[in-house]
C-alpha cells in the first residue's frame, strides 16, 4: 500500500507541478507582453485556464492531505519550520486566484483591471517563487528541530543562496511551460510569435537559472552534482531531459504544438522525477538526519484506507477530467 | 498579544470566513439548477438569465472559496501542527474522500460555468446539480473531522500518542450525523435567506421586476423549508451533546448548579465569579425537558467540572441565545412564507413583506456564525475533547500575530472587494432589466 500512495503523491506532485505551473506561468508570462497585445493576451489565458484552474490547484490540497495522513511527521516538520514561506506562497495563491477571477466577472470593465491585472502578475511570481523555495529548503538539510532560536529555526532554512535560486528555476519553468503551452492555443500570428519569443527566453533563463542551482547547492555545501551522480537513474533522468530539449524545439518549429506540449511535460516530469530519486527514500532532509518515507508513515490500518480511497477516487476522476480536458482543451486546438 | 490567542483567533478567522464561502458554494448549484431546469421546462428565457446572472456571481465566491480552503488546509499545520500529528492519520478517511469530492466538484463546475454554448443543454443542467451535490458532500465530509475533535473515537491514547488507529470507526463518530445534518441546513438557511433577501431588496426599488420576482421565489422555498427543520435537527444537537459533551451543553445555557429539573436561563449575564446568571428569564423545568426529554432530569452543572475545563461561559452563552433566538425568528418567516404562497399570494410582493425578508438578508449567516462559536469556543480548553489540549497543540512558532494580523486584513480586503463586485453585478443585472417586460434573450 505504502507504494501506491508514494505512487499517488508523485503523480499528483508532476501533475501540480506541469498543470499548476502552466497556470502561474500565465500569470508570470503576462509581464512581458506589450502593452497592445495585453487585451488580446488575456482573453487568451482565461479561455485557456479559466475551466480548468480550480481543478488544476487540487492537485495541491492532495499533496497536502496525503501528506498529513500518511506522512504525519513530515507534514509536521515542513508547516513548523517552513511557517513562513508557506504563507507567503498561500498569500500568492489567495491573491491570484481571486484577481484572476475578478479580472473576467466584475461586470463592469473598467480601469479596476489593471489593479486585477498587477496583482494576478505580481502573486504569480509570488508563489512559484516561495514554492520552489519551499521544495529547496526540504532537501537542502537547513532544518533543524533542535535550534530554538528564531532564525535558525523559522527563517534560516529556507532564506539562503540555494532555495532561492530554485525558486527563481521554478519560476523560469512555469513560465516555459505556459508558453509552450499558450502557443498552441493561439491563431494570431502575432501573439504566436509573441509566445515563441516567450518560449526561448524562458528556456534560456531556465539553464542559466538551473546552473545556479547547482552552484549554489556548492556554495552552501551540498554537493548536488555528486548525489546526481551516484545513482543511474538520476543519470539517465538527466540524460533525456537535456535531449528532449532539441527536440521539443523541433516540434514547435513545424507547428506540431501537440507534441510540444507532451514534450514540454516529459521534461518537467523527468526533472522532478530526478531531484526526488537524489534524496529517496528521504522526504526531508534535516542537519543531522534524514527524514525516510519509512520513519515518517502512518500506521498500516491508516494506509490501506487511503490507499483505497484514493483508488475509487481515481477511478471517478480520471474519466471526468478527460471529459473536462477533452472539452475544452482538445477541440479547441483541433479546431 | 499572546501566541495562543493569536493562533486561535487566526484559525476562527479562517473557518468563519471560508464558511460563508462554503455556503454560497454549497448551495447556489442548486438554486441555479432549478432555475435551469424551470428554463428547460417552460422555456422562458428569465429563468436562464437568472441561472447566468447567479452563475457569474458565484463564479467569485467560488474562486474565494476555493483559495480559501486551500489556506486552511496548510494553516491546520502551520498553526496546529501537534494536532495534526496525531490526528491527521486518524481523521484521513474523510479528508481524502473530501478530495475526491473537491475534484468531481471542480470539474462540474467547469463544465458548468463554461460550457453553457459548449455541451448540450441537459448534460449542462446536470453538471450544475453534481457540482451541488459534491460541494455539499465535501462538507458533509469536513464535518466528519470536527465532529471527531468534539466526539473522539477510532483509537486508544496510550502515553500522548494514539494506537490502534480505526479511521473508518473515527470518521463515522457519534457526533457526525447531528452536526452534518445541522450544518447542512444551515447552509441552505443562510444561504436561501441572503439570496431573498437580495432580490427583495432590488424588488422594493424596482416594483414588479420579473427577474427579482422568480428569483425571490426560487430562493425562499429553499429557506423557508430548511427554515423549519432546522430547529428540529437542533433539538437533536442538544439532545445529543447532552449526553456526549455535558459542559458544553452547561456553557451554552449558563447552567451552573446540577439539578433536577433545570430551569431554561434564556437572555441574562452569566457571572463566572459567583456562577450566577443576572437579568435574565427563568422557564421552569424546560431545560431538563429539552435535553432529556423529561422535566425532572438531572442536568450536569459548571460547578461539577474542574474550573481549568471550562469554557468561556459567556461567550458560549450569548452566542447560544443569538443563534436560537435567529432560528426561531427565521422559523416564523419561513411558516408565514408558505402560509402566503399557499392561501395569501398576493401578500407575497407586500411592502412590509419584502421590507422583513431584507431584515432577514444577515440573520441566517449570523446564526451560523454564532453557531460555530457555540461548538468551537464551547469546546475549549480542548482542541480533541477530552484527549488534547488546545495550547499543547500549538507550534513552537513566535509571533503568531503578525500571521493573524495579515490573514486577517486579507480576509477583510477581498470581503470588500467581494461586496463591492456583487453591487456591480447587480446594477448589470438592473441594467438589462430595466422594465418589467422580460425582454433580452440570452
Ligand atoms: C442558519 C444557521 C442556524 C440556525 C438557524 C440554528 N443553528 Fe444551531 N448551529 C448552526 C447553525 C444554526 C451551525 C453553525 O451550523 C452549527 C455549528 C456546528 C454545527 O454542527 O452546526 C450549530 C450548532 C448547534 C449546536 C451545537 C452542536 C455541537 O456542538 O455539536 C446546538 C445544540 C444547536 N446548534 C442548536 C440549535 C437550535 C436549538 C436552534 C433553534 C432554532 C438552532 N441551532 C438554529
Ligand atoms: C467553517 C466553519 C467553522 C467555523 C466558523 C469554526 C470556528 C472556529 C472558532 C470560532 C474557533 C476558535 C475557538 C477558540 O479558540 O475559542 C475554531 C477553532 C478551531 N477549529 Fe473550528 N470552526 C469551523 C469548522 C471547523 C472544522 C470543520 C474543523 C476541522 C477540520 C475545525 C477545526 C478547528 C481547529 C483545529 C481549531 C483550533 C483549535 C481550537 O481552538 O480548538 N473547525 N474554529
Ligand atoms: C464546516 C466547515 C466547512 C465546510 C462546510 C466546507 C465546505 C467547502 C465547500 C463546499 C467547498 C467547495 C468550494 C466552494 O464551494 O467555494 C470548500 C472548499 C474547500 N475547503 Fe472547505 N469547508 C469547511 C471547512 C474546511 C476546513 C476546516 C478545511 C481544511 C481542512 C477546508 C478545506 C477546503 C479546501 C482545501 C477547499 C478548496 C477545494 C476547491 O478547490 O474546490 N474546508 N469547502
Amino acid at each position: 500500500m505504502i507504494y501506491l500512495i508514494l505512487f499517488f503523491l508523485l503523480a499528483s506532485l508532476l501533475l501540480y507541478t506541469i498543470l499548476g505551473g502552466a497556470d502561474f506561468g500565465a500569470g508570470i508570462l503576462e509581464l512581458f507582453t506589450r502593452k497592445r497585445d495585453t487585451q488580446k493576451v488575456r482573453n487568451l489565458t482565461y479561455k485557456a485556464i479559466g475551466p480548468v484552474w480550480e481543478a488544476n490547484h487540487i492537485w495541491l490540497i492532495l499533496i497536502v492531505v496525503i501528506l498529513f495522513v500518511a506522512f504525519p511527521e513530515v507534514y509536521r516538520l515542513l508547516s513548523v519550520h517552513l511557517h513562513i514561506p508557506i504563507m507567503l506562497m498561500l498569500l500568492g495563491i489567495i491573491l491570484r486566484g481571486a484577481a484572476f477571477i475578478f479580472r473576467h466577472y466584475d461586470a463592469i470593465k473598467d480601469g479596476s483591471q489593471k489593479t486585477y491585472s498587477r496583482v494576478f502578475i505580481s502573486a504569480s511570481f509570488l508563489t512559484s517563487l516561495f514554492l520552489g523555495i519551499t521544495a529547496g529548503a526540504t532537501i537542502l538539510g537547513r532544518i533543524d528541530p533542535e535550534i530554538i532560536d528564531f532564525y535558525g529555526a523559522y527563517i534560516g532554512p529556507w532564506f539562503n543562496a540555494f532555495s532561492i535560486a530554485l525558486g527563481i528555476f521554478f519560476t523560469a519553468v512555469c513560465a516555459f511551460l505556459a508558453a509552450v503551452f499558450l502557443v498552441g492555443e493561439t491563431d494570431d500570428p502575432a501573439l504566436k510569435r509573441m509566445f515563441y519569443r516567450q518560449t526561448v527566453g524562458s528556456n534560456i533563463v531556465a539553464v542559466i537559472s538551473g546552473i545556479g542551482v547547482f552552484v549554489a547547492a556548492g556554495l552552501q555545501g551540498l554537493a548536488l552534482h555528486e548525489m546526481y551522480l551516484e545513482s543511474t537513474m538520476t543519470i539517465a533522468s538527466v540524460i533525456l531531459a537535456t535531449f528532449i530539449v532539441p527536440l521539443l524545439w523541433r516540434t514547435l518549429n513545424q507547428g506540431h504544438y501537440q507534441w510540444a506540449r507532451l514534450l514540454a511535460g516529459a521534461e518537467v516530469a523527468l526533472i522532478l522525477f530526478g531531484w526526488l530519486w537524489v534524496q529517496f527514500p528521504a522526504m526531508i532532509r534535516l542537519a543531522n538526519d534524514t527524514v525516510t518515507y519509512q520513519a515518517a508513515q502512518a500506521p498500516d490500518a491508516v494506509l490501506n484506507v487511503m490507499g483505497w480511497v484514493l483508488i475509487g477516487g481515481a477511478l471517478l476522476i480520471f474519466p471526468s477530467l478527460y471529459y473536462l480536458f477533452r472539452v475544452f482543451k482538445f477541440e479547441q486546438a483541433a479546431s | 498579544m499572546e501566541d495562543l490567542l493569536a493562533g486561535r483567533l487566526q484559525m476562527a478567522f479562517s473557518l468563519g470566513f471560508h464558511i460563508i464561502f462554503a455556503c454560497i458554494g454549497m448551495v447556489m448549484p442548486f438554486l441555479m439548477a432549478a432555475a435551469q431546469w424551470r428554463f428547460l421546462r417552460t422555456g422562458k428565457t428569465v429563468y436562464q438569465d437568472l441561472a447566468k446572472a447567479w452563475a457569474r456571481g458565484v463564479a467569485i465566491f467560488f474562486a474565494v472559496g476555493a483559495v480559501s480552503g486551500t489556506v486552511l488546509s496548510f494553516e491546520l499545520g502551520t498553526l496546529w501542527p501537534e494536532f495534526m500529528k496525531h490526528a491527521g492519520p486518524i481523521i484521513g478517511m474523510p479528508f481524502s474522500l473530501e478530495g475526491t469530492a473537491f475534484f468531481i466538484e471542480a470539474i462540474a463546475l467547469g463544465v458548468f460555468l463554461y460550457g453553457w454554448e459548449r455541451v448540450p443543454k441537459w448534460v449542462h443542467f446536470g453538471s450544475g446539480v453534481v457540482v451541488g451535490i459534491a460541494g455539499l458532500m465535501s462538507g458533509i465530509l469536513v464535518i466528519s473531522v470536527n465532529a471527531w475533535m468534539n466526539s473522539p473515537t477510532g483509537f486508544d491514547w496510550v502515553n500522548g500518542a494514539a494506537t490502534n488507529i480505526d479511521p473508518i470507526a473515527a470518521m463515522f463518530n457519534d457526533a457526525w450525523f447531528t452536526q452534518a445534518l445541522h450544518m447542512s441546513l444551515a447552509a441552505f438557511v443562510a444561504t436561501g435567506f441572503a439570496i431573498a433577501g437580495l432580490h427583495a431588496f432590488q424588488l422594493l426599488r424596482n416594483p414588479g421586476n420579473v427577474f427579482h420576482q422568480k428569483a425571490l421565489r426560487i430562493a425562499m422555498l429553499f429557506a423557508a423549508v430548511g427554515a423549519l427543520i432546522q430547529p428540529l435537527s437542533g433539538d437533536l444537537s442538544a439532545k445529543d451533546i447532552a449526553v456526549r459533551q455535558p459542559i458544553k451543553l452547561a456553557a451554552m445555557e449558563a447552567h451552573f448548579e446540577t439539578e433536577k429539573g433545570a430551569d431554561l436561563i434564556i437572555g441574562g449575564v452569566p457571572n463566572e465569579e459567583t456562577g450566577t446568571v443576572d437579568y435574565a428569564i427563568h422557564v421552569p423545568n424546560a431545560l431538563s425537558f429539552l435535553a432529556f426529554g423529561d422535566f425532572d432530569a438531572e442536568v450536569k452543572g459548571l460547578n461539577d467540572f474542574p474550573k481549568d475545563e471550562h469554557p468561556p461561559v459567556p461567550v458560549v452563552h450569548y452566542a447560544f441565545q443569538i443563534m436560537v433566538g435567529l432560528g426561531t425568528l427565521l422559523a416564523l418567516l419561513g411558516l408565514i412564507y408558505l402560509f402566503f404562497r399557499w392561501k395569501k399570494p398576493h401578500l407575497l410582493t407586500h411592502q412590509l413583506w419584502l421590507k422583513a425578508l431584507v431584515a432577514a438578508l444577515p440573520m441566517g449567516f449570523i446564526a451560523l456564525e454564532a453557531g460555530w462559536v457555540v461548538t468551537e469556543v464551547g469546546r475549549q480548553p480542548w482542541i480533541v475533547y477530552g484527549i488534547m489540549k488546545t495550547a499543547d497543540a500549538l507550534t513552537p512558532m513566535p509571533g503568531l500575530v503578525y500571521s493573524f494580523v495579515i490573514t486577517s486584513m486579507v480576509y477583510v480586503f477581498l470581503s470588500i472587494i467581494v461586496y463591492w463586485l456583487m453591487t456591480r453585478q447587480i446594477k448589470s443585472v438592473n441594467l438589462s432589466y430595466a422594465k418589467p417586460t422580460p425582454a433580452l434573450t440570452a
